[in-house]
């Protein structure tokens, strides 16, 4: 391993040579934010510029292995890179459900051949996964989903339906949550992978409050699914969905950090002015930013201090449920203040000088960060029972 | 640096867990409070502070210290907060040692040894008024001959009547609200013109209302440059107001651990209380804030000794984020222990009272919110 200045400044100079200008400034619109995926267009050639460096240096994915199209960096030279793509504000180069909740998943559970296979088609970005995890009938209460994979021999025929599923209309595969013995609750889930393209899936889009549509109802009518597309063992799916629910949990709570500058109420004040002493001039939202700051960069330390402990295999495997409660909520709340400040024309709902709402559809949006991935009440049992070890009702 | 303690500074946790618990638990506390100690500390246990090496871990080695950083202070000081430990370490060896560090040679020959030791207590004389305003200053130091003249007073000295020597921070030139024209002295507490009267705490320490009536002390006694003041106490302010907030974190913990095996065993209704669901989702919102609270901690106190240019701001924040976190801590498990909680037997109140006096020392969480908004330019 090089030592760890010399690579600072190697990554400093690739940075500099391979992030385009247009790839520093904040994301304005969904069409920033690169998915990638069988039918992805990129908005502009300093997106795909971006995005083609990245996947040839490995940098979609910087610390899987270099087989699986990551570039094999150790946990404190992915440290390293990140502070540095933060020093000069770079956006990812890929955003995916591929990266954040299946990657780790399959390297954890997955076969070779399915490392192999499935990883490089997500760090390439060839490939956009959605999740099928919620029912109608099962939300916070997950374990009781009812979709079943019928025993066809060499596959298996997939009946029923999931709801929220993030993109589903966009994706390109799913990991899926399937019932295959419907006498053990637990251990009578397997975790499947398919082509959205099978016959027998469809979807539809669900309207939001904040008028998008990011979530769909997704139904499976007969799918045919190959018995070599499960991921772990045959009835022991919930293990994956557990492990894989963590990483979704540590995806969401990066909710709380923002986009990563500093301080909310530098950014309040902006609109609101400042009275003749130099501060907002509004004195109980001032006080209510400054408290917000201190929450927001104690919680920015925290998100540090996990993702060091888990890369050292240091942290209690239950602490991204705290994380997660703790980043939505703190996010609701940042919302909730750029509403405050923002007044009358935070209402604004379509106009252009609003970006089409933008304000008030994403502080609408942030509803949900509480309650996908787990309802902020079922991450306080999960604190309480797998931390603090209270009894059981 | 990855933002966990290393294993040296683990094998110093142990040790210094090991040390409070065994050595001055709170029922230590509860012994030097019943017997009404006019110091409200075991000169005892200062010596063996001095043996245990931790009276040295931010004195440099040049002066026979151990040259480490606030990281290691902050250690020591959790597991004083978790055992409530009364001592003048946070004073003396960690605020009060950083000031003397920009000290001339003669000075820190002159004390650090004592310091070193666990024979030497310092007391610091910052605030004036009830509340923590160090750019308020007023108390004068005006030149007589070829020292100082220092007129007026000083409030919230901890250990003040107790101690060898007294930090002052005092105006030689400039007005309250600016913080140019300060300047900081090593004034002997013994000096003429020095009166300290002593009051007890809330948390039964020890903290002296210190009178200077022209009291004389000569150039040599200024730490740092004239009027230049407000760098050094910036740097003494920085480590104390670190320290407290790592000593919050230990009391808060101390206190969360003690609820929290009270709801294990606790039974109301035929059932243990901690399978309440009200309770349970207070206590893991508890331990969240906690976490945060702990993490923001170190952050701070690894970019102070980095050197690093982000740490007055994270210093706030820790002070901040450790106060309401350990306040919270103190609150609930006064209220989830019912009863037993209110009684003076039982520890909990102990908690509540030691963090109601750490929140206001060197700042509370508004007068460090309020900073962090003006650092952020709002």
């Amino acid at each position: 391993m090089i030592d760890l200045e010399t690579f600072r400044a190697e990554t400093r100079e690739w940075l500099e040579a391979n992030c385009p200008p247009e790839m520093r400034e904040p994301v304005r619109d969904e069409r920033d934010v690169c998915w990638g995926g069988r039918d992805w267009t990129f908005k502009n050639d300093a997106q795909k510029a971006w995005f083609d460096a990245c996947v040839a240096k490995g940098y979609t994915v910087p610390e899987w292995p270099k087989d699986y199209g990551g570039a094999g960096l150790s946990p404190e030279e992915g440290k390293i890179l990140r502070q540095e793509m933060g020093r000069i504000k770079a956006r990812p180069p890929l955003s995916s459900f591929g990266i954040w909740m299946l990657g780790p998943a399959l390297l954890q559970f997955g076969t070779e051949e399915q490392k192999l296979h499935y990883l490089n088609d997500i760090a390439q970005g060839k490939i956009r996964w959605c999740q099928g995890y919620s029912e109608p009938g099962s939300g916070s209460d997950l374990v009781s989903l009812q979709t079943y994979g019928e025993d066809k021999g060499d596959h298996w025929v997939v009946n029923g339906q999931k709801v929220w599923t993030s993109y589903a209309d966009k994706a390109d595969w799913i990991f899926c949550l399937v019932r295959t013995d419907k006498t053990n609750k637990y251990q009578g889930i397997s975790f499947l992978l398919f082509d959205m393209a099978s016959e027998g899936v469809s979807t539809k889009p669900i309207l939001l409050i904040s008028g998008n549509s990011p979530f769909c109802e997704t139904f499976f009518d007969n799918v045919k699914v190959p018995k070599d597309q499960i991921v772990g063992e045959l009835n022991r799916g919930w293990d994956v969905a557990k492990y894989l629910l963590g990483h979704e949990r540590e995806m969401i709570s990066g909710g709380g950090l923002g986009d990563g500058s500093l301080s909310l109420g530098s950014k309040m004040v902006t609109g609101l002015g400042k009275d003749a002493m130099g501060r907002m001039d509004e004195p109980m939202l001032r006080a209510q930013a400054a408290e917000f700051d201190v929450d927001a960069i104690a919680f920015k330390a925290m998100s540090e201090r996990f993702v060091d402990e888990m890369k050292a295999k240091k942290n209690h495997p239950a602490t991204p449920n705290m994380m997660k409660y703790a980043g939505t909520e703190l996010n609701k709340r940042r919302h909730e203040l750029v509403m405050a400040a923002g007044g009358s024309e935070a209402l604004e709902w379509e106009s252009e000088e609003s970006g089409g709402g933008a304000k008030a559809r994403t502080w609408l949006r942030t509803k949900a960060n509480s309650i996908e991935g787990g309802t902020s009440e079922v991450m306080l049992n999960v604190i309480s029972k797998r931390i603090l070890e209270l009894p059981d009702s | 640096m990855p933002l966990f303690l290393n294993d040296d500074q683990s094998m110093l946790q142990d040790t210094a867990r090991d040390f409070m618990a065994g050595e001055a638990p709170v029922a230590h506390l509860r012994e030097f409070r019943d017997k009404n100690c006019k110091d409200g500390f075991s000169h005892d246990l200062w010596k063996q502070f001095g043996e245990m090496g931790f009276t040295g871990i931010l004195v440099g080695e040049e002066d026979g210290g151990l040259g480490l950083g606030h990281v290691e202070a902050g250690i020591v000081l959790e597991e004083i907060g978790r055992n409530l430990t009364p001592s003048p370490f946070l004073t003396t060896s960690v605020a009060g040692v950083e000031a003397l560090k920009a000290a001339g040679e003669d000075m820190r020959q002159r004390w650090f040894p004592g310091i070193l030791s666990g024979e030497t207590v310092l007391g610091l004389a910052i605030d004036e008024g009830a509340k923590h305003r160090p750019e308020n200053i007023a108390m004068k130091a005006e030149r007589s001959g070829n020292g100082f003249k220092l007129n007026g007073k000083k409030d919230f000295v901890v250990q003040g009547a107790s101690a060898d020597m007294l930090i002052v921070a005092a105006r030689t030139g400039g007005s309250a609200g600016e913080t140019e024209g300060l300047t900081l002295f090593a004034v002997e507490r013994e000096a003429a013109g020095v009166s300290a009267d002593a009051v007890r705490l809330v948390d039964s320490a020890m903290a002296a209302h210190v009178a200077f009536d022209n009291v004389e002390v000569t150039a040599d006694a200024v730490i740092g440059e004239v009027d230049q003041g407000w760098d050094v106490l910036t740097r003494m302010l920085r480590a104390g107001r670190t320290g407290a907030a790592s000593e919050m974190v230990g009391v808060g913990t101390g206190a969360m651990d003690m609820t929290v095996n009270y709801l294990k065993e606790r039974k109301q209704f035929g059932t243990l209380i901690g399978a309440f669901q009200a309770l349970q989702h207070r206590a893991a919102h508890l331990y969240s804030e906690m976490e945060i609270a702990r993490s923001v901690v170190l952050k701070a106190q690894q970019l102070l000794d980095e050197g690093n240019d982000g740490a007055e701001l994270m210093v706030s924040v820790a002070k901040a984020k450790a106060g309401r976190a350990a306040n919270l801590a103190v609150r609930e498990g006064v209220q989830m222990h019912g009863g037993i909680g209110m009684t003076d037997e039982y520890d909990i109140g102990l908690y509540m009272k030691r963090d109601r006096a750490l929140a206001e020392f060197m700042g509370d969480a508004n007068f460090h919110a309020n900073l962090v908004a003006e650092m952020n330019g709002y």
